[in-house]
């Protein structure tokens, strides 16, 4: 069982995380080609890399930003939204 | 009455033997009546009165006594009343404990079963594999017969449900091993501050410095100062009788003892676990006397029996030779040492053995043990020669009288939980030995298991390891060497196996594989070491390789013509050591969520169904009326007088601030910005790819203040994406999920507000609280929310109270209604009544693929809107052609064939063009109706829609306008004027 850090309550076990997808920016609706729209609503990278995803506290109700290494499944850091990670 | 047998192989006392002579304890074993010490095992306490036949085999049934004595004792297997599998060498003996050797025939002394054996000559490796196929009828008769045979204990079915806790738990530093390495790495670390935890699988700690080492010179009193020490240190725990067997993610560690199981987490993990003493592999290894040197010597020191009478050591190490003394001074007569090394021993361990009379054969094997009659112990060691590659030379033979052979050839690193954690293993070539090649962060190893022999070098590599652990959690000055103190001397011999021709030489003696075994499963093409095991089941017994695997690689190399390095081992999973099921079971944590009136459903005698995580009332039995006429009832009382619902389990926010408009606007597909305050309106949900995912009402009760509900399954879950989307885009809002927080009932039918209207101080009067109206105020007494809505199609209010005022409320609404004739109904009437209404529910007759157009949902979709989620999909599917439309369909009244369930096919020619997604017989309509998808060029009404349904009948429906009943919707608001 692993462990996370919510950046508002710490260190905790992973049940009382729920994972929220990747973290995408959405493309401007109005402006991009379908193509792209499709891009962004279906198309997910498999690629194993270290990733932005969204991970939600569940007992809290806190939503951050996690990135992690998807093939040694690491942590790397984890930060809320709209604050910048440390090595970006 | 019985004699009780004489402990005639007890030793006087030991110096740290674990008996209380004090303390005799009578035992009985199959039926004969023993007698030993407080602190005997079952094995000891047979063993010290001459019992050598302590289990049979699992294949074969031959006779097996003590092995190992350290819980791998897998042929030792016995059974009482309530347990059974108890391994004999670690199991305690009590006063009246009566065991027997489980899966015999007639007892252990003269198993009949021991005939599979004549036959084992047709019973090579995988015979069930293809032996028991055809034909196949008969497979099941071969089945019972085999598991009989060659089974492990009896399961009792009618053993008593056992519930054992659970407990967490946390420390900085845990240490597994409690031997010289493990006790001074705790020592160490403990020192420098850290919150350390030390478990020791045996019931005492200490590893080797209990029996190997015990007694000798250079150990002397080191065991008791380094206790000293640790319990000095009050940050230093130790638990003895508690096993690591298995280390997951993030240093989480499964530690098990004899009543339940701890969940630690460890921010730093030391593994000083040890070795495994490994056998040779040569003719009847397996007999009783044959044993471990290991096992000898913790039968000396722990235990005081004399292992044997006379001996033979193998040796291919130091610790063959200090075992040789030890045996001659517990007065064991040593006829020899057989050293497998043409070198021989050079420490000063030769000089002791030979000052002690006993003979030394240097490159010298085993070749055969000699059986006794019945194989029940034996009678003397062949010993052979080798030559320079290391083959045995029968010829130079020699046979020596002795009744028990003591092995010391070799050691394999207790390595499953370091590897488990993801240390790799590799092969060191000049200890002969795999030690761990790369640690992953936090984890360290320590003593044997890291390739460290040496008693001080031990203490050393503890140290080391405790101190490298210390700095890894941030403790400053705890610099140590990166490097363990390895020296080049060879601890294990690099191929301890004698083949010989008429084989029974036994690698995995829980199994029963023979050297003959591996080389047939290798002819067939299992090569590897994991398909070696799948196919021979070779380490897939109950001590799970912890004596075969070593071997079996060593002679999969050799036969492969590889070093073991690239042989490699098979994966080490968890658990390391077999855990009772009862420590592993245990509650599961789904509460299933009940709303606040549920007492109240059960006295009046509900049905419940689950729904979700909730449990709902299906209906309310009525004695004597079936399920079919109750639900029927149930609605017609709505549809004629009144009836009550619990929708508690409606998904309730509360979603407010200066930007709760803007933010209900992006995140539902229909328009709010001019909704007044007082008013509510449907919602519609689709996700970004414009699939729709929920619908409810939103509530407008101030400026920036709404009342949301969501369907009863997805309140968490819209809460939650709401949250991310606010955040997202940056909104001033927030939303509070209420769901638990507030009860919810609907009260509706066309005398609803003669019920309602004494019961609040809100003004029910049509022009005063119009249809679609919400109104805060109280009822029965409770601050209320209350809207007027339609889901049922009929008059209606909605009121929602705090979750504990909610039974007071629902008591009284039943009160006010009786003379009315209120009757609560449940989910299916609610279903029912909605359907004639041709209302929706999303997720029943919705699917991950619908969006608005094909249900008939375009009204909710305002699609001139700057944003909402699923916006440009759907406007990417407007242009595209529809491939299914949601309709109404009805049977004709005379049908009185089954009512299609959910799913059955709609059938065009000869094609599937549907599917059906609701049907019930309405009692107000008196006909079957339902809803399904059905390609667009089916769904004019009036198309017929053939229904397979029951089977593979084909009954034709037609299409028919929705909604079934009221299109007028006349019945639920105020007629226009």
């Amino acid at each position: 069982m692993k462990v996370m850090r919510c950046p508002v309550n710490g260190w905790r076990p992973i049940q009382e995380f729920s994972y929220g997808g990747a973290f995408r920016p959405m493309p401007q609706p109005g402006e991009c080609s379908n193509r792209q729209w499709a891009d962004y609503v279906f198309h997910r990278s498999g690629a194993a890399a270290v990733k932005k995803e969204w991970w939600c506290h569940l007992a809290s109700g806190v939503w951050f930003i996690a990135e992690r290494n998807t093939s040694t499944d690491e942590i790397l850091e984890t930060y809320l939204h709209g604050e910048d990670g440390h090595h970006e | 009455m019985a004699k009780t047998a004489t402990m005639s192989e007890r030793l006087g006392p030991q110096p740290g033997e674990r008996i209380d002579r004090e303390q005799p304890v009578g035992i009985t074993f199959e039926g004969r009546q023993y007698r030993g010490f407080r602190g005997d095992t079952l094995s000891t306490a047979l063993w010290a009165s001459g019992v050598r036949v302590l289990g049979r085999s699992f294949k074969y049934h031959r006779p097996r006594g003590i092995f190992s004595l350290c819980g791998l004792d897998c042929n030792a297997l016995a059974e009482n009343r309530d347990s059974t599998n108890l391994r004999m060498d670690t199991t305690l003996i009590e006063p009246g404990l009566e065991a027997r050797a489980v899966n015999t025939w007639g007892g252990v002394q003269s198993d009949l079963y021991r005939f599979t054996e004549l036959f084992s000559r047709f019973l090579p490796v995988g015979f069930y594999y293809k032996a028991f196929h055809r034909p196949r009828g008969l497979f099941p008769f071969y089945e019972r017969r085999m598991r009989r045979i060659a089974g492990l204990g009896n399961i009792h079915p009618n053993r008593p449900l056992q519930s054992t806790p659970k407990n967490y738990d946390f420390c900085d530093l845990l240490v597994v091993g409690s031997g010289p390495a493990g006790l001074s790495a705790a020592i160490a670390a403990a020192e420098l501050g850290l919150k350390v935890l030390l478990v020791e699988e045996d019931r005492l700690p200490g590893g080797t410095l209990g029996f190997q080492l015990s007694g000798q010179p250079e150990t002397g009193t080191l065991l008791e100062e380094l206790l000293g020490k640790a319990a000095a240190l009050p940050n230093l725990e130790i638990r003895t009788g508690t096993t690591a067997a298995g280390c997951y993610a993030d240093r989480w560690v499964a530690l098990f003892d004899s009543r339940r199981l701890t969940k630690l987490r460890a921010r730093g993990l030391v593994v000083a676990a040890g070795c495994y003493d490994q056998p040779a592999v040569f003719r009847n290894n397996d007999l009783p006397g044959v044993m471990l040197a290991s096992a000898a010597q913790r039968l000396i020191h722990q235990y005081a029996v004399r292992p044997f009478r006379q001996a033979v050591v193998l040796a291919a190490n130091t610790d063959g030779y200090r075992a040789a003394v030890d045996l001659q001074r517990a007065g064991v007569e040593v006829a020899l040492v057989s050293d497998l090394r043409p070198q021989g021993e050079a420490s000063g361990w030769r000089e002791e053995v030979a000052g002690l009379r006993i003979p030394i054969r240097r490159g010298t094997a085993v070749y055969e043990a000699l059986a006794a009659p019945g194989k029940r112990a034996i009678r003397g060691a062949l010993l052979c020669p080798l030559d320079e590659g290391g083959d045995p030379l029968p010829d130079r033979s020699e046979s020596i009288p002795c009744d028990g052979i003591a092995m010391s050839v070799g050691w394999a690193p207790a390595d499953g939980i370091l590897r488990q954690a993801g240390a790799r293993m590799g092969y060191h070539e000049a200890l002969q030995q795999y030690v761990p090649d790369r640690l992953p962060a936090g984890i360290f190893a320590a003593g044997r298991v890291n390739g460290v022999y040496a008693l001080g070098d031990r203490l050393e590599d503890g140290r080391r390891a405790g101190r490298q652990a210390a700095a890894y959690l941030g403790k400053a000055g705890s610099e140590a060497p990166a490097e363990p103190p390895r020296r080049g001397e060879a601890f294990s011999h690099p191929y301890p196996v004698v083949p010989h021709p008429r084989g029974k030489n036994f690698v995995d003696l829980d199994e029963d594989i023979q050297l003959d075994d591996i080389r047939h499963s290798l002819q067939e093409g299992f090569d590897s070491a994991e398909l070696l095991k799948r196919y021979s089941t070779l380490g897939m017994g109950p001590s799970q390789g912890k004596h075969s695997n070593l071997n079996g690689s060593r002679i999969l190399a050799r036969l492969k013509g590889e070093s073991l390095a690239s042989t490699g081992l098979t994966t080490a999973r968890p658990f390391t050591s077999p855990v009772p099921l009862s420590h592993l079971a245990g509650r599961i944590f789904s509460p299933q969520r009940r709303t606040p009136i549920h007492a109240r459903h059960r006295q009046l005698g509900a049905c419940f169904m689950v729904a979700g995580s909730w449990l709902r009332p299906e209906y309310y039995l009525v004695p004597g009326a079936d399920r079919r006429a109750t639900i029927q009832a149930e609605a017609e009382a709505v549809r004629g007088r009144v009836g009550v619902v619990d929708v508690g389990t409606l998904g309730k926010l509360e979603i407010c601030g200066p930007d709760a408009v803007a933010f209900i606007e992006r995140m539902y597909t229909g328009r709010f910005a001019k909704l007044k305050e007082g008013r509510s309106r449907y919602l519609l949900m689709c996700d970004e790819s414009g699939m729709m995912v929920d619908d409810g009402v939103a509530a407008r009760l101030a400026p920036d203040r709404f009342y949301v509900t969501t369907t009863s399954g997805a309140s968490d879950g819209v809460a939650r994406e709401m949250t991310r989307w606010a955040l997202t885009w940056s909104l001033k809002v927030m939303v509070l999920n209420l769901t638990g927080a507030y009860g919810a009932m609907n009260l509706a039918g066309p005398r609803s507000l003669e019920i309602l209207q004494p019961l609040t101080d809100i003004d029910l009067a049509p022009d005063a609280f119009p249809y679609l109206g919400v109104r805060e105020g109280r009822v029965a007494g409770a601050p209320a929310r209350v809207l007027r809505v339609g889901f049922v199609g009929e008059w209606g209010y909605e009121i929602h109270v705090p979750a504990d005022a909610a039974v007071a409320v629902w008591d009284r609404i039943l009160q006010a209604g009786r003379g009315a004739g209120i009757r609560p109904f449940g989910v299916e009437a609610q279903r029912l009544l909605r359907l004639e209404k041709g209302h929706l529910i999303m997720g029943q007759d919705s699917d991950g693929l619908s969006y608005p157009s094909e249900a008939g949902m375009d009204w909710a979709v305002k699609g001139d809107k700057p944003f909402f989620l699923g916006q440009r999909s759907l406007s990417i599917l407007k242009t595209r052609p529809l491939k299914r439309r949601l309709v109404g369909f009805a049977f004709p009244e005379t049908y009185g064939g089954p009512v299609p369930r959910e799913c059955e096919l709609v059938i065009h020619g000869n094609e599937i063009a549907g599917r059906v997604t609701s049907a019930a017989f309405s009692p107000t309509l008196k006909q079957v109706i339902g809803m399904a998808y059905v390609q667009p060029e089916l769904s004019a009404p009036g198309t017929p829609v053939p229904i397979r349904t029951g089977g593979c009948r084909l009954v034709t429906a037609h299409v028919v306008e929705l909604p079934f009943y009221d299109p007028g919707n006349l019945r639920q608001k105020e007629r226009p004027a």
